[in-house]
């Protein structure tokens, strides 16, 4: 596997934990990695970005280049757009469509949302529907996870396990509902291409994922996406789901 | 051998308590704080020996000073901080070139281009190079462990201190790194009480300054010897580059053969290397990051003749802030990659102090009582405080350096500017606050300092502060305010109409006044 990785949001959503899962599940796998990101004051409810590299050679940079991300993976609409500069020709948007309202000047968010929507490789999630659906409307950051640690080629198995060791001091509680979280996320994700693909806007794949009652949507994660393989992969191939122009 | 996950701080933390340290001081800053949290973390659950002391200090320049005590009594030591931090820290760091260590003493100093967190993006080289000590520039975490390793055997065999000099790109980045899997027993060298060495009376330090000279000669040769600093020649094209700006340089030419390539890691400069360089190449690019440090030195007043230097005074790279891949690869006059235009008309998202954030209550009780009063200024400091400058608040004049609002303040009033005030942390108080208010207090200055007492180093992540509560309103009636005047405040709203009725009554206070704001950092609760 080789990606570069772009993840955003605001200070206090969890992109620091979600970088940790992305790199320790590369470490597992004998790849190597960086992973830069920013703390101090841009920490304080501003925005933050965090650049992740995976390969199996040697990495240099530290920060990836302009148009070389295959994912850009956000937990906030606006801050997604933020990092559109950094996406590869075939790389994949896959952002929450849930705004961060901490600013007086926040555009409208069909705008936003509209705008993503442009990027032929895009998915919209939303967060806040399903991390709750999971149970635990702070888990958003792990819905995203589940998302994109998939599309990157990780299998949920994979994610779980960095799950488990992060939240190792919480209660059990916590530490279910954020694995289950990492698999709505992964369904949810492929419902939605799923009807993009069939025709339809942004906007009523959404509505259609939104739809669907929580308890069914946790029962079909269960179901339908399995532990040990990534994105349409059977588990055990290491090539990667999103390619990179090296 | 082992692999291990750590963040370039936490490598440089791991190499200095695998080198053997018996002690590591810090203050936290932005991008350096994390070097002493881990040392910390290693020293609660520690045990190995030797036993490692760690912990925060009131400032740098007391940070360094203990250091420098651990190394004269033959143990070797950690000093870390972040850039401007070495500026608090620049009377021992300068004076310890002469007196020399003992025990190996490494100053781990992380720079913030870009300034991402910090109030400029000075370059720590250039006092290396003041002080004529020697300097490790690390371009990636495994280098960042190894020559912080290294850096100890060279601090004794040379009897200096050895700065490690990183910055945020590489200090805040994560990588897998092979580490040794045990402690080094670090030589036992026992004290070293050479009064004729650290006491810097004047003759002694004449001998001493004259000492490090011939020393220095010495270093100079070492680094154009260094295998961290490597020359390749190749094409009549050239490259100097240092640092993590390496990567960005590596990035792009991906093994491309072609150019010449010096790259610098250790210093002082390797003048002969340089030379060799710029001899063989009819252009030299040189790439690093922070200011133009090498490219100064190489063009100096009058640049070389047949050879044109290329870099940030030549505007092939920007005079000031953080490289990246993209702009050296631009220097480098490479295509640029393709990529979606970038979106521009975004709002921003600027950081903001947290909700329920006790400074937010603090500037709405001293703005409103500020109100009547048209010449009031309000200076401030550095801390999460300092978001007050940012609406809603638009509270606060100035952010300089630790501890300046006291100062400033008293300087205003000293010229009529009434209310002459300010706002400072708990923490900065303790760090360079309090020097300022005995001076206030002796002259019982016509000013009001509000301490926003949080009871925490907040912005760089809660670390422990040294004085809050009862024991700073002791600490300023110990510094000679007179104690009638010191106020203690809760901020919250329902408490704002009394909150802003005791300020304006120390206001006209015509004296010195201290309204201590004391509520605890909302993310003290979190933890």
């Amino acid at each position: 596997m080789k990606a570069n990785v772009i993840l955003a949001g605001v200070g206090g959503q969890g992109i620091l934990s979600t970088a940790y899962c992305l790199c320790n599940a590369a470490l597992k796998r004998g790849l190597n990695f960086k992973q830069a990101e920013v703390h101090g004051m841009a920490q304080r409810g501003g925005a933050v970005v965090s650049h992740l590299r995976i390969s199996p050679d040697t990495i240099y940079s530290d920060l990836v280049s302009y148009g070389e991300a295959d994912l850009l993976l956000s937990i906030e609409p606006l801050e997604c757009l933020r990092y559109a500069q950094y996406l590869s020709a075939g790389g994949s948007m896959v952002t929450s469509c849930a705004p961060v309202l901490n600013i007086g000047d926040y555009p409208e968010l069909d705008g936003v949302l509209k705008r993503v929507a442009e990027f032929r490789e895009h998915i919209l999630l939303d967060t806040t529907y399903l991390s709750a659906a999971a149970g635990s409307g702070r888990a958003a950051n792990m819905v995203m996870l589940g998302a994109g640690g998939r599309a990157l080629g990780f299998s949920i198995a994979e994610l779980e396990g960095q799950v488990r060791t992060l939240f190792s001091g919480k209660s059990e509680r916590v530490v279910e509902a954020n694995c289950k979280a990492l698999r709505v996320g992964a369904l949810a994700a492929r419902l939605y291409r799923e009807r993009l693909e069939q025709g339809r806007s942004y906007a009523a794949a959404l509505r259609a994922v939104g739809e669907i009652a929580p308890a069914e949507l946790v029962r079909r994660a269960e179901q339908e996406i399995p532990s040990d393989a990534a994105d349409g992969q059977p588990a055990g191939d290491r090539s990667p789901t999103v390619s990179t122009g090296g | 051998m082992k692999s291990e996950v750590l963040l370039g701080d936490e490598t440089v933390a791991l190499a200095a308590i695998h080198a053997g340290i018996s002690a590591a001081f810090s203050y936290p800053g932005t991008p350096a704080t994390e070097i002493l949290e881990f040392v910390e973390r290693y020293a609660r659950n520690q045990k190995d020996s030797p036993k490692v002391a760690a912990g925060w200090s009131a400032n740098e320049k007391v940070a360094y000073e203990e250091a420098l005590g651990v190394s004269y009594a033959g143990k070797r030591a950690l000093v870390s901080m972040k850039h401007v931090g070495l500026n608090v820290a620049a009377d021992p760091f300068m004076s310890s070139a002469l007196t020399g260590a003992h025990g190996g003493l490494v100053v781990a100093v992380a720079d913030d281009p870009g300034m991402h967190s910090s109030q400029n993006e000075q370059d720590s080289r250039y006092y290396a190079h003041f002080a004529r000590l020697p300097a490790l520039e690390p371009a990636n975490q495994q280098e960042a462990y190894d020559m912080t390793l290294a850096a100890y055997e060279d601090s004794e065999r040379y009897g200096l201190p050895v700065m490690i000099r990183l910055v945020t790109r590489l200090a805040h980045s994560r990588a897998n790194v092979q580490v040794r899997t045990d402690r080094k027993k670090a030589p036992g060298l026992g004290v070293e009480p050479d009064p004729r060495k650290w006491t810097l009376l004047p003759m002694n330090a004449r001998r001493q300054f004259t000492g490090l000279l011939e020393k220095y000669e010495g270093l100079c040769k070492a680094a154009d010897e260094s295998p961290y600093n490597t020359l390749k020649l190749g094409g009549r094209r050239g490259i100097i580059c240092s640092g993590i700006a390496a990567n960005y340089v590596q990035e792009n030419l991906d093994g491309d053969g072609e150019a010449s390539v010096l790259r610098i890691a250790h210093y002082p400069l390797p003048k002969g290397k340089m030379r060799e360089l710029v001899a063989h190449c009819d252009e030299v690019l040189v790439v690093e990051e922070g200011y133009p440090f090498i490219e100064d030195a190489l063009c100096g007043v009058v640049a070389p003749a047949d050879t044109r230097i290329l870099g940030r005074r030549s505007g092939h790279l920007p005079a000031s802030g953080e490289l990246s891949p993209d702009l050296v690869r631009q220097a480098l006059g490479l295509d640029k990659r393709e990529a979606p235009e970038p979106i521009t008309d975004l709002a921003g998202r600027p950081p903001q102090m947290c909700q329920g954030c006790p400074h937010a209550d603090s500037y709405h009780h001293i703005v409103e009582a500020l109100k009547p009063y048209r010449e009031a200024i309000l200076f401030s400091d550095i801390g999460c405080y300092t978001l007050g400058a940012l609406p809603p608040y638009n509270a606060i004049k100035s952010c300089v350096d630790m501890g300046a609002s006291i100062g400033m303040a008293r300087g205003a009033s000293l010229v009529g500017i009434h209310p002459s005030c300010c706002a400072i942390g708990d923490s900065t108080f303790v760090h360079s606050g309090m020097t300022g208010l005995i001076g206030a207090a002796d002259t019982d200055a016509n000013m009001t300092v509000f301490i926003l007492d949080n009871a925490t180093v907040a912005m760089t992540g809660t670390q422990e502060t040294l004085a809050s509560g009862d024991e700073l309103v002791r600490l300023v009636a110990g510094l000679g305010v007179n104690p009638d005047h010191i106020k203690v405040i809760e901020p919250l709203s329902k408490y704002h109409e009394g909150n802003v009725r005791i300020i304006r009554g120390e206001i006209d206070h015509r004296g010195l006044s201290v309204i201590i704001s004391k509520r605890a950092c909302i993310r003290l609760k979190k933890k």
